[in-house]
C-alpha cells in the first residue's frame, strides 16, 4: 500500500468519525449552521480525496450524501430519517475502507445504487417534503440549488462539480487544521480540469454562497476542537499546527529505549554507591534527574485523552433512541482525562456496552418518565477524572435505577445466592449479581441488550487491566457505574518475590497483605484432607506454592509451620500464595512476552530489574484458577450455604474440642455427648468382629472416629458416650481437648463421612463431627443387620432451613426407624405435605420467608393433614417461645440437640398417628 | 551483563552465492542464512521460564531486548552440552529476538545454491522438519538449518 492511500485511510476514518459525532449533534439542533458546515466539509473533504485517488465508489457515495447535505445549507427542513440516511452512507463508506485496507487499495466491487437513488431522491424532495415547516430558515436560494442538480446528470460517479472546485479553493487557505486533507485536495482542479465544457461560466455564479460558508468553517473547526469529542491529535486546539503525528511504533521504540536507559542509569548508581567521593558523583546524579524527566517524558506521549474512547458513543446513543423510541441526551464531562493508549483500546467495549446498558434498561420510556414526573428527555452522563494513579470513569443514568427485587429472584433462579442469604444483603452486595455470567434481568431481550452476556464481560475486561468496577443505584433515580482503572499498564508496581531459588514479580495490585506463619504466630496453616488453608482472623483462605505450581520447586510435602504467604485477591477470590522470600517493592517496565511463550499460564509477562536480570511476571488471575481447584468450587458453594444458614441461628453452641487420628482438632457439639469416659482398653471384647466394651452393666459398641485413631491393647483413652433410645455407644477418640462456647459457622463442607465440614473455632480450621454417621455405624448397620428388615414405624417429614441441622436430626430418625423426607423451606414442606402422607412432621421454629409458625398454623388450617403432630425444634428455650409454638399448633417442643427428647416425642405423638393411619 | 558479543559485519553479497554462518550443534554441521543472523553472543544469567516447552532454556537480557532462548541441541534431541561451552546466535523472527543455543560458530561460506541437494530420504524425520537441503563441503556435511520452520515447530508445540 503506497504512502499516500495510507494517509488517505487514516484520514478518512478520523474525518467519518467526527462526521458521526456531528450529524448527531446537527440533528438535534438543525439550526446551527456551523455544525452544518462541518460536516458538509468533512464528507466533502471525503469525496475530494476520494476523487483524486480514483476511488470511484467511494466519491459517488460521498457525492450524494454531500447533495442532500447542500439541500440542508440551502435551509431545506432537517428530519431524522435524512440524517439517519447519511450516517448510514457514512456506515457504508467506512466498510468500504475497511475493505480498501484489506485489499491494499482495491477497490470492492459492488454498487451503491440503493443508498445513492434513496439520497438523491430524498434531496430532490428535500423542500417539498414537510412544506408546512419550511418556514423558519432564511428563504433558500433556488437557482443554485438546481445547478449541482443538472451537473450531476452528466457527470460520471466521483467527478466533483465546478462549483465544488471553487469552494475548495476558497476554503483552503483558511482551514489550518485541515492542513494534511488540504494537500490532497489542492490537486483537484487539474483532474476535472478536462471536462472544461461549461466551466468558467458556471463557477462564477455560485461563488458568493459557498463564500459566507468558508469563512464561518474557521469558526466551525475551532468549535470542533472544543467539543469533548476532539480527535486526539488536534488536542492542543487551534495551536494543533504544533503538533506532529507520530507513528505509534516510533514511540514503543523511545519507551524501550528509555527503559533501558534507566536500567543503566540503575547500575552506574549502584556502582558509584560503591565507590566513596568519586568524581562521578555529581554527573551522575544529574543523568539519574535527567533520565527520570525522560521516562515522564515519554510516558506522557503514549498518553490520550480518554474522549477518544467516548467518540463513538454520541452516533450509538442516538440510533438507540431511535430504535427505542426513547429520548436520551448524553453528557460527556473530564473527556480530556488522559491515560495511557493501551489502557484505553481495553476500555472501549465495556464503556460502549455499559452505555447501551444504560440506554436500554436504565431510561425508561417517555411516557414513563413523564408518569414519574421525571423531564421525558433522558440523560446518560459519562463522567471522567484522575483520582491518585488510577482514572475514575463514571457511566450514570437518571433512569429508573437497579430493580433489587428482580436482581434478588433473578439471583435466586440461578442459583446464586439463597432467600436466607439475599435477605442479609445489602442493596449494593445485590448489586453486584448483575456482573455474574449470563445474568440479565431484563424483562425482555431486545437485540441491544438482556442476553446476559456482558456485564460478566464487562467487569472481566476491567479486572483485566487491574480496574474494578462498582454499581450504585437508587430505585426510581437512577444507577451509576463506577469504572476505576490504572493510568497505565507499562510500568506497574510490583512486588519482588522469590520461590524455587528464582525471584518473580507479583503486581502489587493484586496483593492485599503479607502474612508469616511461625508455630507461634496468630495465624496458622492448617490441612484439611490434603489441602493446607490459612486460618486468617476470620475466614479460611486455599493456599497455594508458587514454586511448585510453576513445576519449578520439588514435589513433596512441606513444612507448614514457618511460611511466608502473600494473601491476594483476584475479583472476589481471596486465597494465599507460599513464597520463599519477599524482597523489595519496584515500578516495573512490563515487556511482553515472545510468540511461543504467550500463552503459558500463569505467566503474564517479563521485566528486567535494576541489575539486569529478566524475571517473570506472574499472572495473579492465573493463579487464583488454580487455587480454585474443582474441590474448591464445591466447597465454596456448599460452605456458603451452611455458613449463610448458621449464621442465622446467631447463638453460639457448647462444643467438644477433641483430636482423633491425625492432629487437627476436631470437634462435636457438647449437647449430643452423653458421658466422657475413660475407656479402659484391657477390658475391650470382640462381638461378631466389632469392639464393644461393658458399660454400666451393658453391652455398648464402641465406634472409632477415623482408622487412624489409636487403637491400643492397655491403658486407657478418651471415649465420648451417646445414648440414643436405651442404646449406648461409646466414641472412640485420642484426646480430649477442651470444650468452648463458639458460633457453629461452618465453612467448608468435607466429603469426609464422619465430617459435617468445617468451622473455625478460637482461630483454628475445625472439622465438625458427624454424630449421626457414628450412630449409623453402630446402631444402624451393625443392630439392623441383627434385627433384620424391620418395619418402618412412620413417614416424618423434616423441615429445617438449615443443611446441618437435617445433616444431624436426619439420621437419628432414620436410626430410630423411621422414613425421612427433608425440606429446606416450609413452601417445600407445605407440597411435600399434598403430595404424600406423613405420620408427623418435625420442624425448625426459625426460618426465613415463613417461620415456623406460620408453618404450624398453615398446617392446622388445612383439613385433610390438620390433625398431623407437629414437634418444633428450637435452640431457643424460653417459655415465652414455647407458649406461642403451642399457640400455633405445634404438639410439643423439643430443643434442637436434644435427640432422645425428639424421638421419645415422636414415640408418643407419632406413634398413636401412626396407629390410627393403620 | 558480562557477555561478550560481536555483531557480524554484513558482506554485500556478491554474486549468486548463498551466505551461511556455519554452526556446529553437537557433531554436526549447520548452515544459517546470514540474512538471519543478527550476532553472535555468549548467553549469561538466563531466566528460567516457568512450565514451557523444554526447548525453551530461558530468557535474558541483551541490550535491553528480552531474547528467549532456544536449546537446538534439545531441539534436535541431542543431548544437553556442558555449561562452559555454550555459544548463541541471535536471531531476529516477526519482529522478536530469539537466540539459538548451539556449540560452536564457525566460519561465513559463501556457496552457489546450485550445489544445495535436498534432504537424504533416511534424515531423522524430526531433523528433517527443520532442514532444508545438504551441502557437500570439503570433508564433512553441512545441513541447512530454517529457522523459521524451527521456530514454527515449538508453536505448534505450545498450541497442541
Amino acid at each position: 500500500m503506497d504512502d499516500l492511500l495510507r494517509e488517505f485511510l487514516t484520514e478518512t476514518n478520523e474525518s467519518l468519525d467526527v462526521a458521526d459525532v456531528e450529524l448527531v449533534k446537527f440533528e438535534q439542533d438543525p439550526n446551527n449552521a456551523q455544525i452544518l458546515n462541518n460536516i458538509f466539509r468533512l464528507v466533502h473533504t471525503i469525496k475530494g480525496t476520494c476523487g483524486f485517488i480514483g476511488l470511484s465508489r467511494l466519491a459517488a457515495l460521498a457525492h450524494a450524501a454531500e447533495t442532500l447535505m447542500d439541500k440542508f445549507r440551502e435551509g431545506a427542513p432537517v428530519q431524522s430519517e435524512q440524517v439517519g440516511l447519511v450516517l448510514q452512507t457514512v456506515d457504508r463508506i467506512k466498510e468500504l475502507m475497511a475493505e480498501l485496507e484489506v485489499r491494499e487499495g482495491v477497490e470492492p466491487e459492488g454498487s451503491d445504487q440503493d443508498l445513492i437513488s434513496q439520497l438523491e431522491i430524498m434531496a430532490e424532495h428535500a423542500f417539498d417534503a414537510v412544506p408546512a415547516v419550511v418556514a423558519p430558515p432564511p428563504p433558500p436560494p433556488k437557482v443554485p440549488a438546481k445547478v449541482p442538480q443538472q451537473l450531476e446528470r452528466e457527470m460520471l460517479p466521483g467527478e466533483i462539480p465546478l462549483d465544488e472546485l471553487d469552494r475548495i479553493f476558497n476554503e483552503t487557505p483558511v482551514d489550518p487544521p485541515k492542513k494534511k486533507e488540504v494537500a490532497l485536495a489542492k490537486p483537484e482542479p487539474a483532474a476535472p480540469a478536462k471536462n472544461t465544457l461549461p466551466a468558467p461560466a458556471k463557477a462564477k455564479e455560485p461563488t458568493p454562497a459557498p463564500a459566507a460558508p468558508a469563512r464561518k468553517s474557521v469558526a466551525a473547526a475551532d468549535d470542533e476542537h472544543k467539543a469533548p469529542a476532539a480527535r486526539g491529535d488536534d488536542h492542543a486546539g487551534s495551536v494543533s499546527s504544533q503538533s506532529i503525528r507520530v507513528n505509534v511504533g516510533v514511540l514503543e521504540h523511545l519507551m524501550t529505549m528509555v527503559s533501558e536507559l534507566v536500567l543503566t542509569r540503575n547500575q552506574l548508581m549502584e556502582i558509584a554507591r560503591r565507590q566513596e567521593d568519586s568524581e562521578y558523583k555529581v554527573p551522575l546524579q544529574r543523568l539519574s534527574n535527567v533520565t527520570a524527566e525522560l521516562q515522564e517524558a515519554v510516558m506522557r506521549t503514549r498518553m490520550q485523552p480518554i474522549g477518544n474512547a467516548w467518540q463513538k458513543l454520541p452516533r450509538i446513543v442516538r440510533d438507540l433512541a431511535q430504535e427505542l423510541g426513547k429520548q436520551i441526551e448524553l453528557e460527556q464531562i473530564g473527556a480530556e482525562t488522559e491515560l495511557d493508549r493501551q489502557v484505553l483500546d481495553q476500555i472501549k467495549d465495556p464503556l460502549t456496552h455499559m452505555v447501551r446498558n444504560s440506554a436500554d434498561h436504565g431510561l425508561e420510556m417517555p411516557e414513563e418518565r413523564r408518569a414519574a414526573g421525571k423531564p421525558e428527555k433522558g440523560t446518560i452522563r459519562l463522567s471522567a477524572y484522575h483520582e491518585g494513579g488510577h482514572v475514575i470513569v463514571e457511566i450514570s443514568d437518571d433512569g429508573k435505577g437497579l430493580d433489587v427485587a428482580r436482581i434478588k429472584q433473578k439471583a435466586l433462579d440461578n442459583g446464586l445466592a439463597t432467600e436466607s442469604e439475599l435477605a442479609k444483603m445489602s442493596d449494593s452486595q445485590v448489586f453486584r449479581f448483575i456482573f455474574a455470567a449470563g445474568f440479565s434481568t431484563a424483562a425482555k431481550v431486545t437485540n441491544v441488550s438482556g442476553r446476559g452476556v456482558g456485564m460478566d464481560v464487562v467487569r472481566s475486561n476491567i479486572e483485566v487491566i487491574g480496574g474494578t468496577v462498582e454499581v450504585r443505584s437508587k430505585q426510581g433515580s437512577g444507577s451509576t457505574f463506577v469504572i476505576k482503572i490504572p493510568l497505565t499498564l507499562a510500568i506497574v508496581p510490583a512486588l519482588i518475590v522469590e520461590a524455587a531459588k528464582e525471584r518473580f514479580a507479583v503486581p502489587q495490585s493484586a496483593v492485599i497483605e503479607l502474612v508469616r506463619v511461625q508455630p507461634n504466630s496468630e495465624h496458622q496453616v492448617k490441612r484439611l484432607k490434603e489441602s493446607p488453608v490459612l486460618c486468617l482472623r476470620e475466614k479460611l483462605l486455599p493456599i497455594v506454592n508458587l514454586g511448585k505450581l510453576l513445576g519449578m520447586a520439588p514435589e513433596g510435602e512441606e513444612n507448614l509451620e514457618d511460611l511466608l504467604i502473600a494473601v491476594m485477591q483476584v475479583g472476589n477470590q481471596t486465597f494465599g500464595v507460599v513464597v520463599d522470600a519477599v524482597s523489595h517493592t519496584e515500578e516495573i517496565v512490563v515487556k511482553p512476552m515472545s510468540s511461543v511463550l504467550r500463552q503459558l499460564p500463569m505467566v503474564s509477562g517479563s521485566t528486567i530489574l535494576g541489575d539486569g536480570r529478566v524475571i517473570m511476571i506472574v499472572d495473579p488471575a492465573g493463579l487464583a484458577q488454580v487455587a480454585a481447584s474443582p474441590e474448591e468450587e464445591r466447597t465454596s458453594e456448599l460452605a456458603a450455604d451452611a455458613a449463610a444458614r448458621l449464621r442465622n441461628q446467631g447463638a453460639t453452641t457448647s462444643l467438644l474440642l477433641l483430636r482423633a487420628g491425625s492432629g487437627d482438632v476436631k470437634a462435636v457439639p457438647l449437647s449430643l455427648v452423653t458421658r466422657l469416659e475413660e475407656l479402659e482398653l484391657e477390658k475391650v471384647e470382640t462381638v461378631n468382629g466389632h469392639p464393644v466394651i461393658q458399660y454400666r452393666g451393658a453391652l455398648i459398641p464402641l465406634v472409632h472416629v477415623n482408622d487412624k485413631v489409636k487403637r491400643g491393647t492397655t491403658g486407657t483413652q478418651p471415649m465420648l458416650i451417646f445414648s440414643d433410645e436405651g442404646r449406648v455407644m461409646g466414641l472412640v477418640v485420642d484426646e480430649i481437648v477442651d470444650i468452648v462456647e463458639a458460633r457453629l459457622d461452618m465453612q467448608l463442607s468435607s466429603d469426609a463421612p464422619e465430617a459435617l465440614g468445617a468451622a473455625i473455632i478460637d482461630g483454628q480450621a475445625t472439622e465438625i463431627l458427624d454424630v449421626g454417621h457414628f450412630l449409623s455405624i453402630a446402631f444402624g448397620d451393625w443392630f439392623e443387620s441383627h434385627d433384620g428388615d424391620d418395619d418402618r414405624l412412620g413417614k416424618i417429614l423434616l423441615v429445617d432451613d438449615s443443611l446441618f441441622y437435617r445433616n444431624l436430626i436426619e439420621p437419628v430418625l432414620k436410626g430410630a426407624g423411621y422414613e425421612v423426607v427433608t425440606c429446606a423451606s416450609a413452601f417445600d414442606a407445605l407440597e411435600a405435605l399434598t403430595a404424600s402422607r406423613f405420620t408427623a412432621i418435625v420442624s425448625d421454629l426459625d426460618m426465613p420467608e415463613m417461620d415456623g409458625f406460620q408453618f404450624a398454623r398453615a398446617v392446622r388450617s388445612e383439613p385433610s393433614i390438620a390433625g398431623l403432630p407437629i414437634i418444633a425444634l428450637s435452640s431457643d428455650r424460653s417459655s415465652d417461645s414455647i407458649d406461642k409454638a403451642r399457640g400455633a399448633g405445634f404438639t410439643d417442643y423439643i430443643a434442637k440437640f436434644d435427640r432422645s427428647g425428639l424421638i421419645a416425642a415422636l414415640k408418643e405423638f407419632a406413634g398413636t398417628a401412626h396407629g390410627e393411619a393403620a | 551483563m558480562t557477555s561478550t558479543s560481536l555483531v557480524i559485519a554484513r558482506q554485500e553479497t556478491t554474486g549468486a552465492g548463498a551466505q551461511y554462518v556455519t554452526v556446529r550443534i553437537g557433531p554436526q554441521l549447520f548452515g544459517l542464512p546470514i540474512e538471519m543472523v543478527h550476532e553472535v553472543f555468549v548467553p549469561d544469567h538466563i531466566t528460567r521460564v516457568p512450565l514451557s516447552t523444554p526447548e525453551i532454556e530461558g530468557v535474558l537480557n541483551l541490550r535491553g531486548r528480552i531474547v528467549t532462548m532456544i536449546n537446538m541441541r534439545t531441539m534436535l534431541g541431542l543431548k544437553a552440552h556442558a555449561e562452559n561451552k555454550r555459544m548463541a546466535v541471535g536471531i531476529e523472527h516477526h519482529g522478536e529476538s530469539y537466540g539459538l543455543m548451539i556449540d560452536e560458530v564457525g566460519e561465513v561460506l559463501v556457496l552457489e545454491p546450485g550445489r544445495r541437494e535436498s534432504n537424504p530420504t533416511n534424515l531423522d524425520p524430526h531433523w528433517a522438519d527443520i532442514v532444508t537441503g545438504v551441502y557437500r563441503l570439503k570433508g564433512q556435511l553441512m545441513l541447512v538449518l530454517d529457522v523459521d520452520l524451527a521456530l514454527g515447530r515449538l508453536n505448534t508445540a505450545r498450541a497442541a
